[in-house]
């Protein structure tokens, strides 16, 4: 085939070109420009290398959070992947429980993340929440707001209770779009259930998973809004994830500096985790 | 080992049937022996995999029983029922090398490993798997996959019943030959009875001793293969086997006599009941010669198959299709044609008069 030669055509990529420079590139670079100066008001900047950077890495602060938060996102996926991929796994797969199942699945997605913190909170007051009365009315000495302990749980199960469902709808269409041969075929090799799951229906799963626990890191590695409006980072700072404490450096204490430098150090360590697990999954997919 | 039997069998996918068509299986009744190399054959959508899903305990009927051995298994699942089936898409366990796919079924019933050892590496020679045994399954071709899934069902030889299901469709043509002569040869040396679901009349013909043809849901003929190509016990059977199949056109029978064209007609035996919505008289192309006298037609196209020459001609009951030798002489324009009495048969509401 003659290609033609026609190098008017980019000015089509001008829009897009425009849109991610104003949404992506132009912000981005504004962090990275305040990540190596100081900055007093008024448009004024001293330059100062890389010392925003050194501070953050050393700072206890930093890794206090940092910590915080992997254990967090540790946690959540923990829970979240094994009990989305159990109760796809319970879902019917024809008749009417499918739309019932689906759109009660669905409904936490829809809720607006702030709305879900405001729920969560209320739901979970000691005195009048019906989460936290009922707890403390069986003799559980249960306060979110004073205890970190209680605030951690109810941090997870606000989480466990929002995400769970997208994990379930991608397993859940990953489970539908097996064969039904492969069953057959594991039936006449007399395969045990769990023999069944574990070569047919994970492996067939994998792709989604992949996903499932990917957007599931992301998210909740820069969540911010439900634990702010739950918890807001107490008691104490003991559920201030990165994003809260980020927040707290960057408009409370305005130090902008450490706060871009933080940043540009929060937005490498998602890409390097995300990228380190893509291609540990995707390692053996490559061979074949 | 064991002799199968399926009484009275109608099978329906929906919950409630108001009419035939709403039934994928009607009234089956056969037996297969023991030992038997069976093709079912029949088109696309005919009820041949439910049949096969139903003789499996993958499914269970709607109506009827199966028998093993004259011990009723209706409620048996598969591995109850101790079968081997082969899908028509390969289905490997993506994760497992090859040995461990071909060694799954073996494992599952509990084999110790030498036993799997040595019923693997014997599979994998008859199949030409043995170089590929350590490799992960999931990175074969279509060919290769198809062949582990074969692997699987033939790797447990003391099964009951082997029964593949279009297993050659995703098979290049060369290998399909190859591999449907293994399937044979393992059949002479193990005895074990095999059901060979396909659509490809060679196919059936050439792999099975009994073919059992089904048309809509219905077995309308078993038999051997010059059984169903001489003697066609439905239309169906006529127009399927048989390459051109047979002629079937549209006749009348008044006091036992066979009116065709205008032209009274002799068949393989007289006719008595005649009380039939439809009657229809049925000769192969094979057994129609050029004559001086008989009945009319006009030639209307002759295609030399090198072999053979297919005549096209055209007459007032209808078109008729004639088989000739590569060297015989065809008349041009109009000629006359006599059908061979003993091949000449007539079908009332599609199903052979006799």
């Amino acid at each position: 085939m003659n290609k033609t030669i026609n190098q008017k055509a980019w000015y089509f990529v001008i829009p897009v070109f425009v849109l991610v420079a104003f949404n992506a590139a132009i912000p981005l670079m504004t962090v990275v420009n305040y990540s190596f100066q100081e900055t007093f008001g008024n448009n004024v900047f001293a330059w100062e290398g890389t010392r925003w950077f050194k501070q953050i890495l050393l700072s206890e602060r930093f890794h206090a959070s940092l910590g915080r938060q992997f254990a967090f996102t540790f946690i959540i996926l923990l829970i979240q992947i094994p009990l989305g991929i159990a109760i796809a796994l319970t879902m019917p797969k024809k008749g009417w429980g499918v739309p019932v199942c689906l759109i009660l699945m669905s409904m936490p997605l829809l809720i607006p993340w702030n709305v879900v913190g405001a729920m969560w909170n209320i739901f979970a007051l000691p005195d009048i929440g019906f989460l936290g009365h009922t707890l403390n009315s069986v003799g559980f000495d249960y306060n979110f707001t004073q205890q970190p302990g209680d605030a951690w749980f109810t941090t997870i199960l606000m989480d466990v209770w929002h995400w769970t469902s997208l994990v379930v709808l991608l397993s859940y269409a990953g489970l539908n779009s097996i064969q039904p041969a492969y069953y057959q075929a594991a039936e006449i090799d007399g395969a045990s259930r769990w023999a069944t799951f574990r070569y047919i229906e994970l492996p067939k799963m994998k792709k989604v998973l992949t996903l499932a626990i990917l957007l599931r890191f992301m998210d909740s590695f820069m969540i911010y809004t439900e634990p702010f409006v739950l918890t807001g980072g107490g008691p104490g700072n003991t559920t201030a994830f990165l994003s809260i404490d980020l927040v707290k450096m960057a408009l409370g204490q305005f130090d902008l500096g450490p706060a871009a430098a933080m940043s540009l150090i929060y937005f490498f360590i998602v890409l390097l985790v995300c990228w380190i697990f893509y291609n540990l999954m995707m390692k053996n997919e490559a061979k074949s | 080992m064991a002799k199968i039997t399926l009484k009275d069998l109608s099978h329906s996918y929906l919950e409630k049937q108001n009419n035939d068509s709403d039934w994928v299986l009607r009234d089956i009744n056969i037996d297969w022996k023991d030992g038997g190399a069976y093709a079912l054959l029949g088109p696309s959508g005919c009820g041949k995999t439910t049949l096969l899903n139903i003789i499996s305990g993958l499914l269970k009927p709607t109506k009827g029983i199966v028998l093993f051995d004259d011990k009723d298994t209706t409620s048996l699942n598969p591995v109850e029922r101790d079968i081997a089936q082969i899908f028509q898409f390969p289905v490997i366990y993506d994760t497992m090398s090859v040995y461990d796919n071909l060694a799954f079924p073996l494992k599952n019933r509990g084999l110790s490993d030498t036993e799997v050892a040595s019923k693997v590496k014997e599979i994998a020679e008859m199949l030409e798997l043995t170089s590929t045994l350590n490799n992960r399954a999931s990175g074969l071709t279509a060919d290769g996959k198809q062949k582990i899934s074969l692997g699987r069902g033939l790797v447990r030889s003391d099964v009951n019943v082997i029964m593949f299901d279009e297993p050659l469709t995703v098979i290049d043509p060369h290998l399909k030959w190859v591999l449907r002569s293994k399937l044979k040869e393992l059949h002479q040396k193990i005895n074990r009875t095999m059901i060979y679901v396909t659509h490809d009349q060679t196919e059936a013909l050439t792999f099975a001793d009994q073919v059992v043809v089904m048309h809509e849901g219905q077995i309308v003929q078993t038999g051997t293969p010059v059984e169903l190509f001489e003697k066609p016990k439905h239309t169906f059977v006529g127009h399927f086997i048989g390459s051109p199949g047979m002629n079937i056109l549209p006749c009348e029978i008044k006091n036992g006599e066979i009116n065709f064209s205008g032209q009274k007609i002799q068949s393989h035996k007289a006719i008595k009941k005649t009380n039939f919505s439809k009657t229809q008289i049925g000769i192969r192309p094979e057994f129609i010669n050029f004559s001086k006298d008989g009945i009319p037609v006009k030639i209307k196209r002759v295609s030399n198959t090198g072999r053979h020459k297919i005549v096209d001609t055209e007459c007032n009951g209808g078109n008729i299709k004639i088989l000739s030798n590569a060297s015989t002489q065809i008349p041009s324009g109009s000629a006359h044609i006599t059908f061979n009495q003993k091949y000449t048969y007539i079908y009332g509401d599609n199903w052979i008069i006799e």
